[in-house]
């Protein structure tokens, strides 16, 4: 429910929400997309990103943290540069993925769904990617590994980590 | 257009647009429900469908269907209480009981709770269903409002009441499936959010997830500490509800009673918020009249709603010089009990605890404001318990409420006048301040008019005109935020003019507050009482706020001259602008 009404002040600039969301054809239902845009530009959805479009779009702040919350595709803690997704769906599951997942764990000195010290990895287990053939399936950012066994955890991360100097 | 139906055989026909809930209804049918809420004349329409206990089967439908938020159509036919929909009613009721603390013998809501009276309604005998319970944190931060989530049933009435009716925002169902709660945004604590802690969330909550803070005890405490001089004060909507939760017809006016059980519950003194709100007319119409005069700020806004004044210390931070500066009634009564009354009985100011009974539960906070203590002694409020709490102390003492005798207040801050007790309804403070103007603008009118009953009335945003001594007063009413949202926008964007306005936070007034007796989800509760405030107006001997005697003298003997230097320092505030979440 808009409340165009507040009298709020906006804090903060962020011109990327402010473009997309002046170049919506229709306002109605726009959190949503908002969000997304949000979140692929800035990576993550800070307190602070998420007050500004609730001001922006005069939508309770209670109701953008409740979507937020809501859809598990959206991070409300700032994710490290490498995301590492290893499935836990019944196909990789029965093929020890949760053999792998740990192995990462033990490799990267954190816990599923954290972030290491130095920001470069985080890592979380979901569920199916439609990869079965491949199980178990790790996707590290947009890269697929299939077959996954934990011998192969400290190489690909050393693969990820010899990429960091190129980044900078 | 009009649409043939048939519930449970009985054919009937219904406006298009029905749902089968409100056909049934028509029929005498009755159907259980949970999350529905209808006040519709408050506009407060909670129809979500969520809780899914008022199913019924409607042939040719292979699923049951929410019989709250299916609409009529034509040839349908219905039947409410056919075994399959008995059966599902109540298993969607074990399976609520099922992540439920089942601790109602010591709940807040025990015996007056909906979840409760449904299992015994739907004779719920065992609840078939064992699985893990939602763990949640009690939050009891705010000083007004108690957060109990684990006793959340999910019905989103606080939701609805709290955006759509106040506009307010502060919950949302946060998370997910199982772990779902009404949640504030980033699950910060209630005091941290822009809450205005208007309990109007807790009025309509059918658990105990949301409750008041209990003060009791604190105020036990107080009477049995033979050191201390306990004074009660009361505010004007209490008196037409606290006979309801001991079964007297809703409207029944019980001042002589509540006086008597405060007196016996043990306060060394029953004093009226009434006269502290003959006090604030007193200061609100010199005000207003000073602006007129000098080319203040108007319009001009009532102050007297703790609720209003968070809104809009949150919502419209730059409107903040238009409210009056006045306290709301119950602090000016404490802040004269600490000096003047302090004086008058011989003891030390910080001997006396002012305990204020309120309809409200946003004074609880607003009694904690750093602004609103120091001046005399501490606050000048110590505790306030809602017009529920004081019917449970009522109990706790064993007090036979219906059978007492009347009783008349204690002296010198105990009379008030007929335009104090109107202040309980929407429209009664600037009826209030209307008629202390309308005397003194027009001297020479040896008869000057008093009942402005145009001023009078439950729409959500009302005007008047009032013609006074050949001026025209553009006064306007708001109750309900997001009434007083619309007219603030209003104002903010220069496109009204008027001279006054009075804003209250609660939908109807203080009569429909977040601390009254739960009425039942019946808006004509709050139509009796309001209609039991102006039956006490009108019984009042005396019925402006500037010709009550003991105020005179308040006056003579102490203040000197309303809105004066000593007012000023006792009787008046300032607001500061809060940020928003």
């Amino acid at each position: 429910m808009a409340q165009e009404a507040a009298e709020v002040e906006i804090k903060g600039s962020y011109p990327e929400i402010d473009e997309y969301y002046e170049s919506m054809p229709d306002k109605n239902g726009a959190l949503i997309p908002v969000m997304h845009k949000a979140q692929q530009v800035y990576g993550w959805l800070s307190e602070d990103v998420q007050l500004y479009i609730s001001h922006l779009l005069g939508v309770p702040a209670s109701k953008v943290y409740g979507v937020a919350t809501f859809y598990s595709l959206f991070n409300l803690e700032r994710k490290g540069k490498f995301r590492v997704n290893v499935c836990l769906g019944t196909a990789c599951y029965v093929r020890g993925a949760e053999k792998v997942l740990a192995a990462f764990e033990n490799e990267l000195d954190i816990k599923n769904t954290e972030t290491t010290k130095d920001g470069l990895f985080t890592l979380s287990s979901i569920r199916c990617v439609g990869a079965c053939g491949l199980a178990p399936v790790v996707m590290v950012n947009d890269k697929v590994f299939g077959r996954v066994n934990p011998d192969d955890v400290k190489r690909i991360v050393d693969e990820f980590l010899s990429k960091v100097g190129d980044i900078a | 257009m009009m649409v043939d139906i048939t519930i449970n055989n009985v054919e009937t026909s219904v406006p298009d647009g029905t749902t089968i809930l409100e056909a049934a209804k028509s029929l005498g049918v009755h159907i259980p429900t949970l999350c529905h809420l209808d006040l519709h004349d408050i506009k407060m329409v909670n129809r979500v469908g969520t809780c899914r206990v008022c199913m019924v089967e409607v042939d040719g439908r292979r699923n049951l269907l929410p019989s709250c938020s299916t609409t009529v159509s034509p040839g349908m036919k219905v039947y409410t209480n056919t075994k399959r929909a008995v059966s599902a009613r109540r298993q969607i009721v074990e399976l609520l009981l099922s992540n439920h603390p089942k601790e109602c013998l010591s709940c807040e809501r025990n015996q007056n709770c909906e979840l409760q009276a449904l299992a015994a309604e739907l004779g719920i005998r065992e609840i078939h269903f064992k699985g893990p319970r939602l763990k949640t944190e009690k939050d009891s931060s705010s000083y007004s409002i108690v957060k109990n989530f684990e006793k959340c049933v999910l019905c989103r009435r606080c939701e609805t009441m709290c955006n759509e009716i106040q506009t307010v925002g502060v919950y949302s169902p946060v998370h997910r499936g199982f772990d779902t709660v009404m949640g504030t945004a980033f699950d910060r604590k209630m005091l941290d959010t822009n809450c205005t802690f208007c309990g109007q969330c807790v009025s309509v909550c059918p658990t105990a997830a949301l409750t008041e803070t209990d003060d009791t005890s604190k105020v036990w405490d107080a009477i049995n500490d033979p050191d201390k001089i306990v004074i009660a004060q009361t505010a004007p909507a209490i008196r037409v509800a606290l006979g309801e939760p001991f079964g007297l017809p809703v409207g029944t006016r019980v001042t002589g009673k509540m006086v008597s059980a405060l007196r016996k519950i043990g306060f060394d003194k029953v004093m009226d918020t009434d006269f502290a709100a003959d006090l604030t007319i007193m200061e609100e119409a010199s005000e207003l009249i000073h602006r007129i005069r000098h080319g203040g700020r108007l319009p001009i806004l009532t102050s007297c709603c703790p609720a209003w004044v968070k809104f809009i210390e949150h919502q419209f931070p730059t409107l903040l010089d238009i409210p009056s500066t006045c306290k709301s009634p119950h602090e000016m009564f404490g802040a004269i009990a600490k000096t003047y009354l302090a004086d008058k009985l011989g003891v030390a100011a910080d001997k006396i605890v002012v305990v204020s009974i309120m309809p409200c539960l946003a004074k609880k906070f607003e009694a904690k404001r750093d602004e609103l203590s120091g001046k005399t002694s501490g606050s000048d409020v110590d505790y306030v318990v809602s017009t529920r709490e004081l019917a449970r102390m009522i109990r706790e003492a064993g007090i036979n409420f219906v059978n007492l005798q009347d009783e008349d207040f204690d002296d010198v801050m105990g009379e008030s006048t007929g335009a104090s007790v109107i202040f309980g309804t929407t429209g009664g403070v600037i009826e209030a301040a209307v008629r202390t103007a309308a005397a003194w603008l027009d001297k020479d009118n040896p008869n000057p008019e008093i009942d402005f009953t145009q001023l009078r009335g439950l729409e959500g945003v009302r005007e008047a005109e009032v013609e006074i001594a050949g001026m025209k007063l553009n006064i306007a009413i708001a109750h309900g935020l997001g009434n007083a949202r619309n007219l603030l926008t209003q104002i903010r964007d220069g496109n009204v003019k008027y001279h006054a306005i009075e804003i209250m936070a609660c939908p109807s007034g203080c009569v429909g507050g977040g601390g009254q007796p739960y009425h039942g989800n019946n808006i004509e509760t709050l139509k009796k009482r309001a209609a039991a405030i102006y039956k006490e107006d009108e019984a009042k001997t005396v019925r402006r706020s500037h010709e009550n005697l003991q105020i005179k003298k308040l006056y003579d003997e102490f203040l000197g001259e309303p809105y004066g230097e000593k007012a000023h320092e006792l009787l008046h505030t300032h607001f500061s602008a809060r940020d928003i979440l």
